[in-house]
């Protein structure tokens, strides 16, 4: 592969569908100057820092999540692949082909190196978050293929059956997972894509899901989207600048190797759409705790108002009601936990009876499973009037690793 | 069985004891955009208009206060309940929709909930098109419920007295006769189930799928029976004798709970409709896919018990609602006989045929059905107590 200076695709976006200032630039700064001028404009998200990025960066609005099965037992074979996807994964985030020129450059008898699909695209916010499933440190048959198995950090559990949980077994688990996000699915899809194909022989895919729409605002800028129950959900939210409440409920704080991670929650949620639609405007209301035009809760006030879980309504019963969504996701009535939701709606066609096969991929971030996820998840699933519209067919629970800087790579904490 | 939130939303117009009711669901066109607004604060109840045309009217309710309020439009006697509105917390807004023929009437706001309220005069003038008729759709809506209610004490008399017949089978270790009774007599439960599920304690006793488990909950009720009768191939162990008796005792006696609480039950038209829409979804989301009946696969027999029940409710209000949208009831009488064909295909003897020998063409068959018939009965409550 020839090592000529790469081409962005965010250099590319800029000349191609900049504003007209930034055309006209191109033609007197030439190539490197509307690189930085576009650059400038921020669609780049960083790669390197302290955390993964993907967790409290702005949530884009498209998503591309693939659960990976490690087919090795090799452990230098897998670091070397997550030092690949790794170099991979930062250039990808700055809206460069997987390694630089990796489209045209190399020779004409190979398979170009990228797949290409995103030559021309920005580079559309994209971020890539990898994770670690339980069964890395020990698989099903118990083995210890990595010689890991004593560093399986507190947080990695395996869940209980929740009620009403109707699991697919193409959609549940996995050694390894990838969240893609991007303002473009098609930029999205080609990092997984070609992270994949880096790997084959290596890693295989269990299962993936593409998601739409997000569902839930990580910053205090974003508007609170809604979901296809056309509520508004996840208002309270931890956003990305509470320091305090991402140190407290979102990184893991231990002094080990997961120090600067977090929890990946994810979660498929089918909704029964088809009957939802069918339940009265006020009865959507009564089961949100919310009201569907404002998102207001049923306290008063506006979105962001308090809900007032106390306000008595008529015949002494509460306004909200106890069985309402609201009320029983409140970070009040669940011991002060607070999460950070990260997650997309999703449609994938229809099932063989001619029903939406759609709902919620649920994406959460926090420090510790066990009391941030558990608890909230059964309670919601026993009690929530919501629940008789949802049923869960996917899950997984991955260990985030801390974000690398320049010349790390993603889980070098876990490998060293 | 899921948990459902069954009938007890918040009737939010309640026209029932009203004797003043009109035809017809057209909105009337009279001022503007037709609806009246209504800023209710803690000490003033401001009504934008002290009359309109009879017919339908809309109230358009904000609560300018601080102090939970509610809005009526009440009878010249100031005591009847034309429609209400609770439940509006401060700084929220919600629309009240009655139908009201000529005469006086009074608006009231509540703020606080408590007292007779903030009252002004209302009048509601001659209507220039609507047809005034029907004084007597209270009595059609007393008649529906109380047929309902006569129904649902049959159908748990039913339950009971079948439900003993089949714990006596299955404690005698009698499987063929309690495998045969099994379907049948779960045949009443599922015709009246959300009625059973209003009670929110006895749904989860009786009718808990072993998916729905809470971990660590005990697993009792017909389905724990099922897989007894119908094991699965692979890692089941059987109850012992006196596991038999245990589970089998406690569902006659939760049954009888049942049986008791609905001796005097009373209902309102909303909850008939609201029940029929409720059967509909447990079709769509547990029955036409299977999964209610995972091990003994009779899942057409509670199929066909929801869709008996929905339609026995929507028979008793067939002349309340006949009365107020023509083509509705068209609609729906066409939609619960299209169903009933196609259930009728597949019966086998006194039952139907086992979920498991549909074929995928004729389960989209049956979905497409009862998708078909749930959408129009989704605006029947609205007819009904408008």
């Amino acid at each position: 592969m020839a090592d000529r200076p790469g081409v962005s695709r965010r250099a590319l976006f800029g000349v191609g569908a900049g504003t007209l200032a930034a055309g006209a630039a191109a033609g007197y700064f030439g190539h490197d100057s509307v690189a930085e001028a576009v650059g400038a404009e921020s669609d780049v998200v960083d790669f390197y820092g302290e955390h993964q990025a993907g967790i409290v960066t702005e949530a884009q609005d498209r998503m591309c999540f693939a659960a990976i099965n490690v087919l090795t037992s090799d452990r230098n074979e897998l670091v070397d692949l997550l030092q690949k996807w790794t170099k991979a994964a930062a250039n990808l985030s700055q809206g460069l082909p997987v390694v630089p020129d990796g489209v045209g450059g190399g020779s004409r008898m190979a398979p170009p190196i990228d797949t290409g699909e995103a030559q021309g695209l920005s580079a559309g916010h994209l971020t890539i978050t990898i994770g670690f499933g339980r069964s890395l440190f020990r698989d099903a048959d118990g083995m210890d293929r990595f010689s890991i198995a004593d560093r399986l950090p507190e947080g990695l559990i395996e869940f209980p059956h929740f009620p009403g949980d109707q699991l697919e077994d193409s959609r549940v688990g996995g050694d390894l997972c990838i969240q893609a996000c991007a303002d473009d699915p098609q930029v999205a899809v080609h990092a997984v894509r070609n992270l994949i194909r880096m790997g084959f022989g290596t890693v295989s895919t269990r299962w993936m899901q593409l998601g739409f729409g997000r569902t839930a605002s990580t910053s205090p800028d974003q508007e609170t989207p809604r979901n296809l129950f056309g509520f508004k959900d996840g208002t309270a939210n931890v956003r990305s600048d509470e320091s305090k409440a991402l140190d407290e409920h979102i990184w893991v704080r231990d002094g080990s190797w997961m120090e600067g991670g977090s929890y990946l929650v994810a979660r498929r949620i089918r909704m029964h759409i088809e009957t939802w639609d069918r339940e009265s405007l006020d009865g959507q209301e009564q089961i949100f705790g919310r009201t569907k035009v404002d998102g207001a809760p049923l306290s008063g006030g506006d979105e962001f108002a308090t809900p007032d879980f106390s306000m008595a309504g008529s015949g002494n019963q509460p306004i909200i009601p106890v069985d309402s969504h609201v009320r029983l996701a409140h970070p009040s009535q669940n011991n002060g936990v607070r999460i950070l939701r990260r997650g997309y709606n999703y449609a994938d066609g229809a099932d063989t009876r001619g029903n939406l096969d759609a709902g919620l991929f649920f994406i959460a971030f926090v420090a510790d499973p066990e009391t941030d996820y558990v608890p909230m998840q059964n309670r919601l699933a026993a009690q929530d009037a919501l629940s008789e519209y949802l049923v869960h067919t996917g899950s997984g629970l991955f260990a985030v690793p801390p974000g690398v800087q320049e010349g790390g790579y993603i889980g070098q904490s876990l490998f060293t | 069985m899921t948990l459902t939130r069954s009938t007890t939303t918040v009737l939010t117009a309640a026209a029932l004891g009203g004797v003043l009711l009109l035809t017809g669901c057209e909105p009337n066109q009279k001022s503007g955009d037709g609806s009246i607004t209504v800023s209710s604060t803690d000490d003033k109840c401001d009504v934008s208009a002290e009359k309109a045309p009879a017919g339908t009217l809309k109230f358009d309710v904000t609560n300018d206060g601080l102090k939970v309020t509610e809005f009526y439009l009440l009878g010249e006697d100031g005591l009847r309940i034309i429609g209400e509105v609770e439940n509006i917390a401060p700084g929220l807004n919600r629309s009240l929709t009655v139908t009201a023929p000529e005469g006086k009437y009074f608006t009231a706001c509540k703020p606080g909930m408590v007292g007779d309220g903030i009252r002004g005069d209302f009048t509601v003038t001659k209507s220039e098109g609507g047809t005034e008729v029907a004084a007597e759709d209270s009595q059609l809506a007393d008649q529906a419920t109380t047929q309902y209610a006569s129904y649902v004490k049959d159908q748990t008399e039913q339950l009971q007295s079948g439900t003993e017949k089949f714990a006596q089978a299955y404690k005698d270790g009698d499987d063929a006769e309690a495998r045969k009774l099994y379907a049948s007599v779960r045949m009443h439960w599922e015709r009246i189930e959300p009625v059973a599920e209003s009670f929110g304690d006895i749904d989860p006793k009786l009718d808990l799928r072993e998916a729905d488990l809470v971990d660590g909950q005990e697993w009792t009720g017909w389905h724990l029976l099922e897989k007894d009768l119908w094991p699965p191939k692979d890692s089941y162990t059987a109850l012992s004798d006196a596991d038999r008796k245990k589970y089998a005792d406690l569902l006659v006696s939760d049954t009888k709970v049942l049986f008791d609480r609905t001796r005097d039950i009373t209902f309102t038209p909303d909850q008939l409709s609201n029940g029929a829409k409720e059967l509909l979804n447990e079709v769509a989301t547990g029955k036409v896919t299977g999964e209610e009946e995972i091990w003994s696969h009779t899942d057409l027999w509670d199929f066909q018990a929801n869709v008996d029940g929905a339609r026995i409710a929507y028979e008793d209000l067939q002349p309340l609602l006949a009365t107020r949208d023509k083509e509705l009831d068209a609609t729906l009488k066409t939609r619960f006989d299209d169903l009933q064909k196609l259930l009728d295909k597949h019966k086998d003897g006194d039952g139907f045929v086992l979920y498991t020998d549909l074929s995928k063409k004729e389960i989209k068959e049956l979905a497409d059905s009862v998708n078909a018939l749930s959408e129009p009965l989704s605006t029947l409550t609205e007819k009904v107590v408008g």
